[in-house]
Formats: C-alpha cells, sequence, structure tokens
C-alpha cells in the first residue's frame, strides 16, 4: 500500500491533468462528435496554439493568458479557412472520408516540419513567474502551472456548453448534428453552421494551446502524444457530449499520472491508446452513450 | 496464365533492374535503392488496404516496427538467415494486423483509422520497455561479413527486398482482378451495399488487412541490418506512415501502377532532396505533395495520366 499523501497528490495531480486534457479534447468533441469530421490534426493545432502564445510573449511580453485574445479569434478565422477547403474538397463530393483523413494528416505533418524548421526541436517554455508558484492545501500541492490549465479549461468547457446549449447559433449547431435535411427545411444553412462550428472547435485548440504553454515545455512533435488522449476521450464521453467529455477526461489523467508514478513514465503513453482501443473493442458508443 | 505471365515479365524486368544497379558499380545505389523499394513495398502493401478497401491504415511504422523486432528478438535467440526472419516478421505483423482488424473492422471505417495511430504508440510503449530487444536504447545489429554469391551485404539486401516488391506488386495485381478484388471494390463504394448483396465484408476486410500488414512486417525485417542500429523512435518514426499513405495517394490508389510510380517518384526525388537540401525540407515536400493531390487530385498522377478506371477483365 502506498503511503496516503502520494496516493492523494498522485490523484489531485492527475485530476488537474485530466481537466487540462478535457480542454484539450472540447474542440475535437465538436469537430468530431458533432460535425462528424475526424480532424486528427486537433492536437497539432493545439501545439500551434502554444507556439502562436510562446511567440507572443517572448516577442512582445504578452502574458500568455492575455495572449489568447490573440490566439483564439485568429484560430476561429483558420478554422473557416480549413473547413471551407475541406468541404469544397471532401464534403461535397459525398462518400471519400479516407481522403479527408489524409488531409488532415497531411496538415498535421506539415505543420509539425514548418514548426521545426521555424523553432527546432528545442522545448520552448513561458516565461511567465506564476508558472514556478506552488500552492498547499494541507499536504496535498497545487502547482499554478497545472491549476491554470485546469481552470481554463474548465472555464472553456463551461462557455462551450453555454454556446451550444443556450444561444440560438448552437442549437442550430447541435440541430445539424442531428438532422443535416431537416435544419435545411427549416431555412438555414447547413454549410454555414458547420463552418462556424469548425471555426469554433479550432478556436478552442487555439486556447487549449495558450494552457498547453503554462502546463508544460512544449516542442514541435508533441502533439502526436494528445491524439490517442483527445479521440479516446471524445469517443469514451460518447460523442458530442461536453459534460461526458470532461468525465473522460479527468478519468483518463487520473489514470494516466497513477500509471506513471507506480508503474514508470515511460508506460503513460500506452495508457490513453490503450483506454482507446479497449472502448472501440467493447463499447464504441462509449461511457455514456445511448 | 495471365498471372504468371505477368509474373514472368515481372521477374525479367526485376532481374534487369538489379543487373543496371550492379553495373555502375558503387555501392551508394544500392543503398538508396534499397530505400526506394522498401517503399514500393510499403506503397503497395497500404493500398492493398487503402486503395483497394478504403480503409486507411496511419499505423505502418507499427507494422514495419513488428518486422523489424520480431527479427532482433530471434536473432537473439538463434540467428537465421535473412529471408527466414522476413516471414517470421511478416507472421508476426500479419496477426497483429488480424487482431487489429477484428477488434475494430466492424466499427466505422473512422475508428479503425485512429486504431492504427493508436497501435503505432502501443507497440513503440511495448518496445520501449522491452529490455530483450535493446528498450529504449536501441540495438546494434551486426551484417554478416560475408555472404555467398553476392559480393557485399547491401546487395543481397537489395536483391530480397527487389524479391518482395515483385511479390507484392504480383499479389495487388492478382487481388485487383479477381473476384475478391471485386469484393474489396464493393467495400469501398458502399459498404452497406456490399454486405446487403451478399459480399462476406468482415472477411474480406480481414484478409486484406493481414495481408496488408503481413507484407509491411516482411519489409521491415531486414531494416535493423540496413541501418544497423535500431531504436524505437528510428523504427516507429512518423515519417514511414506519411510516405506510405502519400505515395499510393500520389500515384493512384485504384491499380497497383499507381503505388508504385508514387514510391518511384517520390522515393527517388526524396533521396535526392535529401542529399542535396535537408531531410526536413524533403519531409515538407512530400506533405504537400499530399495534400495537394488529395484536395486537387483524387485520382493521382494515374488519374491525370487517364489510367485509372481502366479494367482489364478478370
Amino acid at each position: 500500500m502506498p503511503p496516503f499523501d502520494l496516493l492523494a497528490n498522485a490523484i489531485v495531480a492527475g485530476l488537474l491533468l485530466g481537466g487540462f486534457y478535457a480542454g484539450v479534447a472540447a474542440g475535437a468533441t465538436i469537430s468530431f462528435g458533432l460535425l462528424d469530421i475526424a480532424n486528427i490534426a486537433h492536437p497539432a493545432f493545439v501545439v500551434f496554439g502554444a507556439y502562436a502564445a510562446f511567440v507572443l510573449s517572448a516577442q512582445f511580453q504578452i502574458d500568455p493568458l492575455v495572449s489568447a485574445l490573440v490566439v483564439v479569434p485568429s484560430f476561429y478565422v483558420a478554422g473557416l479557412l480549413v473547413y471551407q477547403i475541406y468541404h469544397w474538397a471532401f464534403e461535397r463530393r459525398g462518400d471519400d472520408p479516407m481522403r479527408g483523413l489524409a488531409f488532415f494528416f497531411g496538415l498535421m505533418f506539415v505543420g509539425e516540419v514548418l514548426l521545426i524548421l521555424m523553432f527546432g526541436v528545442d522545448y520552448r517554455y513561458t516565461s511567465a513567474n506564476y508558472a514556478a508558484t506552488t500552492l498547499k492545501l494541507g499536504k496535498i500541492a497545487l502547482p499554478l502551472r497545472q491549476l491554470i490549465p485546469f481552470l481554463g479549461a474548465g472555464a472553456i468547457l463551461v462557455a462551450a456548453q453555454l454556446f451550444l446549449r443556450r444561444t440560438f447559433l448552437g442549437r442550430a449547431i447541435l440541430g445539424v448534428a442531428q438532422d443535416h435535411t431537416a435544419i435545411r427545411l427549416m431555412g438555414a444553412n447547413p454549410v454555414r453552421l458547420k463552418r462556424i462550428a469548425f471555426g469554433v472547435s479550432l478556436a478552442l485548440a487555439g486556447a487549449a494551446g495558450v494552457l498547453l504553454l503554462i502546463l508544460e515545455p512544449v516542442e514541435p512533435s508533441i502533439g502526436r502524444d494528445f491524439i490517442g488522449r483527445v479521440f479516446a476521450i471524445a469517443v469514451l464521453g460518447g460523442m458530442g457530449s461536453l459534460p461526458g467529455t470532461w468525465i473522460a477526461a479527468v478519468l483518463l489523467g487520473v489514470i494516466e499520472n497513477l500509471t506513471s508514478i507506480f508503474a514508470g513514465a515511460s508506460w503513460a503513453p500506452a495508457v490513453s491508446f490503450g483506454f482507446l482501443l479497449l472502448t472501440l473493442a467493447v463499447r464504441p458508443s462509449g461511457l455514456f452513450g445511448r | 496464365m495471365a498471372f504468371m505471365r505477368f509474373f514472368a515479365i515481372a521477374v525479367v524486368v526485376a532481374a534487369c533492374l538489379f543487373a543496371a544497379m550492379k553495373s555502375v558499380g558503387n555501392d551508394y545505389v544500392f543503398y538508396a535503392g534499397y530505400t526506394v523499394l522498401e517503399y514500393v513495398v510499403l506503397a503497395c502493401a497500404w493500398n492493398i488496404l487503402g486503395g483497394y478497401v478504403g480503409y486507411v491504415n496511419f499505423g505502418v511504422a507499427a507494422f514495419l516496427g513488428i518486422g523489424a523486432y520480431t527479427g532482433i528478438a530471434l536473432g537473439k535467440i538463434a540467428p537465421l538467415p535473412l529471408p527466414a526472419m522476413m516471414f517470421a516478421g511478416g507472421a508476426v505483423a500479419g496477426l497483429v494486423g488480424l487482431g487489429a482488424g477484428y477488434l475494430t473492422l466492424r466499427l466505422r471505417g473512422i475508428f479503425f483509422a485512429i486504431a492504427t495511430l493508436a497501435l503505432a504508440v502501443v507497440v513503440q510503449t511495448l518496445v520501449t520497455n522491452w529490455e530483450f530487444v535493446g528498450g529504449s536504447a536501441g540495438v546494434y545489429a551486426i551484417r554478416p561479413k560475408h555472404i555467398a554469391i553476392f559480393g557485399s551485404y547491401i546487395e543481397y539486401m537489395v536483391f530480397l527486398m527487389l524479391s518482395l516488391a515483385v511479390v507484392v506488386i504480383a499479389v495487388s495485381r492478382a487481388i485487383e482482378t479477381s473476384g475478391m478484388g471485386l469484393g474489396f471494390i464493393a467495400i469501398r463504394d458502399d459498404e452497406i451495399a456490399a454486405e446487403a448483396t451478399g459480399v462476406p465484408t468482415l472477411r474480406l476486410k480481414l484478409i486484406a488487412t493481414t495481408l496488408s500488414g503481413a507484407f509491411m512486417g516482411m519489409a521491415g525485417a531486414p531494416l535493423p541490418y540496413y541501418i544497423t542500429f535500431l531504436e524505437p523512435s528510428s523504427a516507429f518514426n512518423l515519417s514511414y506512415a506519411v510516405n506510405s499513405i502519400a505515395m499510393p495517394l500520389i500515384g493512384g490508389t485504384t491499380a497497383w501502377f499507381g503505388p508504385v510510380l508514387g514510391a518511384l517518384l517520390l522515393g527517388i526525388s526524396q533521396q535526392v532532396v535529401t542529399v542535396t537540401i535537408s531531410s526536413e525540407v524533403n519531409l515538407l515536400i512530400v506533405g504537400f505533395l499530399l495534400i495537394g493531390f488529395v484536395v486537387l487530385a483524387p485520382q493521382g498522377l494515374i488519374g491525370l495520366l487517364g489510367l485509372a478506371g481502366r479494367r482489364r477483365a478478370a
């Protein structure tokens, strides 16, 4: 039996980490779960967001959290653009998801190589001073570099959930996800709605990227570690449900953290992918699926 | 007998190619040629599942790495000749393909694609933690000093890879002209309709996954001896997956000469670019070509050249 303090700290750290994963997965839950667009480049966009925040903070001494004000809108616009290409080249032609996958795979790869050419493979980190501070709650440590991403990701999820459930536009997007044809009969343009939703999903990726820079140093290929996590969470969370996403993410974070503490950090990457393979094999509708 | 004739022609072409490489009298030709041939095999193997059946495999590196590490593990137990290692690597990779396919192929295609991405990471993690085959530190593969008939070991390896390429191409073409190939195409075009008309979809998909995985594993077995020092990060490099997907999609996925054309063009130009410019720029070019072709030329080069869609009567 491991000492209680160690166990409690491991679980809390996993909770904080999992909360951040939920922020990374939120955008993918929208694009993959609601729009049926398997954007496997989503984690790569999160890393682009982290690098954008890094450049802003290194060049103009802008705090990473403030830089989100620039990063999030520009990622929204990028999302509109990417969706336009995706729709024009693949969705419009109908039945060829294979090429769409290859397209996102290519985007991910090109982005990664461009980052390597521009920044090298060194780890980049933020110099914001709160990143080194740690709060104490009794014997449990709450480092700000983990607490801020946890809270920030929570804010992302709440905002996205309110947008989808409470606004007219958000409900229309949920409508597209449910019935493409019916929305058209209501006189709305499904392509426009999906474009906006994809823009939102990339905007969330940008926001998660800012949080990623605070959480840990980044290097160009770090996004690959997140592919398994993001899709494991999206599937486990029940495809398109943001509360389900949060629960699945926290669960994964805790299990991953316990694994890396008690079995060794080199095993951690297999946890999320093993989780994913297991979910797909046993319960593809997810923990909270209907 | 059309198959035998095609196979005989392929063997003759391969023999001429080998003789031509030998006549240059420079080992570099063999080193570069090995990589290009490896990509011909990988691209054709990928295309058996990806091009004919329409299921995307992102885990090329997993199958290649399984082949390579099967060879390493066997070599530690009992040093076998390279062809035996290739068969062993192919068998293990084929079994893994069968297992992964059995778990996920009943779901939508997208889940299979994501599962293969996952597979690459899981296998890499297992190998990284497996000290017997070197773990994360890597392992040296010592080439035998001398090899009968062939002067140098690299010539021997090129010969094996060339033979494998001939086999993969012949199998690809045999699939295209057979009833099984028609079943594959039916699945690609409309799986539900295929199922409804009595095509045994799950069985065909499993056959394709196993074949495709086995050929990738066979291509992987000689890899340790080619690079002489194998570590997980090089054996499971993402660039294998990118290239193996880009080559068929650029060449064209509907017929066997699509991936061959793509692999030869991209493989040879990459050898040139890597030497003259840099390997990062080379990967960047591959990525942009991949995006450009899937967006603008969905039928690839053979579509642009007007060769796609032409089908010989089975």
